[in-house]
């Protein structure tokens, strides 16, 4: 975290020696001092810190990359003249078991294609979510359990 | 060769568009219900689409007020929804419920009309079969009722 | 350089306004409130940051454009947690799914 701090820093005084603050330089400047600090990585000790910021990214590209996805699905599946609906709720085994993690893959399922989190047994051990197209809900689950729980807990732990 | 600013316009003039008849298809849906939760979930798609329209009026204009506008009404949308759920959850029943409970009631209290009606009609004639039935239906009646 | 931000907010701008329209559109069309909420929450979310996005790259000066980022993440954040509560008051209330459903696993919670 004080990593990430003196990146901004880096970036900011970048931005002031420059003497723009417009959006592209500051964002030029926190690319520079990324490299900067990759340079004196292990003077500083920010190995982790890199290996954790790219693990994060790749957390955060594949969010967006499913939520585009299934808005384009949803999109498809609205304007089709016929809609083939086989909706229903099935329950997934949690295996992360924090608060924050919890939180995060239900936000993260709610906007990902054909799923939204619908509610979390008391033991916080299952998971209940309705799904567009239910009719194969172990693909579905095998689908989550490979994509966002294991990116989270490679992220977070 | 189109400039890049007509194209623009264009643009803004077509998302403006799509954004009213989004509002009026929205519109339809919570006049149409049928559900409490249905009207709630359209009217936060309304704010979501509000915050849209917003967003394409400040590009329209240039003022970067717009912006702290679509938050602020962002913001209010969400406390909006969540206190619309607690309020579904605090009534703890649904339509159909209530309708259930509508119609309960009402042949309830048409049988102990006639009831009592009838109950006067066979004092009357000296009938006190009719009476007893009448009776018996009250008293069944009268727990469901309340 | 700023011809080619122009035409990226245009295309983002007509991009959120097609998917804001096909959301309500949804919200017309699908049969239950569970499904419609599929189409609030994604389609809807996603026009509506994209639009934001437009305005985040149109807009020159950085604290205009931090301002509209910020609102992006706020409404990500947001938008998956009211359909949740929405979705969990829905069904604990009783709201049942539309008859096409194949299946209901939360249904047999009560009984464990």
């Amino acid at each position: 975290m004080s990593l990430f701090l003196v990146n901004v820093l880096l970036a900011l005084s970048w931005a002031a020696v420059t003497g723009s603050f417009t959006f592209l330089n500051f964002a030029f400047g926190f690319v520079l001092a990324i490299c900067a600090l990759s340079l004196i990585r292990e003077q500083v000790g920010s190995v982790g810190y890199f290996s954790r910021a790219r693990r994060v990214a790749s957390l955060l590209l594949l969010f967006v990359t499913e939520l585009v996805l299934s808005a384009w699905r949803v999109a498809v599946m609205v304007v089709s003249p016929r809609m083939d609906l086989k909706p229903g709720i099935f329950a997934y085994p949690l295996r992360v078991d924090r608060d924050f993690e919890i939180t995060m893959l239900a936000n993260l399922i709610t906007l990902t294609p054909g799923t939204l989190s619908v509610d979390v047994s008391d033991d916080r051990r299952i998971l209940y979510i309705h799904a567009m197209d239910a009719s194969d809900p172990d693909a579905t689950r095998r689908e989550i359990a490979e994509g966002f729980e294991s990116r989270i807990m490679e992220a977070f732990r | 060769m189109i400039s890049v600013e007509a194209i623009f316009d264009h643009a803004v003039t077509l998302a403006l568009g799509a954004l009213c008849l989004s509002f009026l298809v929205t519109i339809y849906r919570i006049v149409k219900g049928p559900t409490l939760p249905d009207r709630i979930l359209a009217l936060d798609m309304l704010v979501t689409t509000a915050i849209g329209f917003i967003a394409v009026i400040g590009i329209k204009t240039g003022y970067a007020l717009y912006v702290d506008v679509a938050i602020a009404l962002g913001l209010v949308g969400f406390l909006a929804t969540v206190a619309f759920a607690r309020f579904v959850l605090s009534r703890g029943k649904t339509e159909d419920d209530i309708r259930t409970e509508i119609r309960d009631a009402a042949t309830m209290a048409r049988r102990e009309a006639k009831a009592r009606s009838r109950a006067s009609a066979g004092t009357m004639a000296g009938n006190p079969g009719a009476a007893a039935h009448a009776r018996s239906g009250q008293t069944a009646g009268e727990p469901t009722n309340e | 350089m700023n011809e080619l931000l122009i035409l990226i907010s245009a295309a983002l701008l007509l991009i959120g306004s097609a998917f804001t329209l096909i959301a309500s559109l949804g919200l017309l069309r699908l049969p239950d409130l569970y499904t419609r909420m599929h189409a609030a929450s994604k389609a809807g979310t996603m026009g509506a940051c994209l639009m934001l996005i437009a305005l985040a790259i149109h807009a020159a000066d950085f604290g205009t454009m931090s301002r509209a980022l910020a609102g992006v993440v706020f409404i990500l954040l947001t938008a998956p947690v009211s359909a949740h509560l929405l979705a969990k008051a829905a069904y604990a209330v009783g709201y049942r799914l539309h008859e096409s459903s194949v299946r209901d696993e939360m249904a047999s919670k009560d009984d464990r």
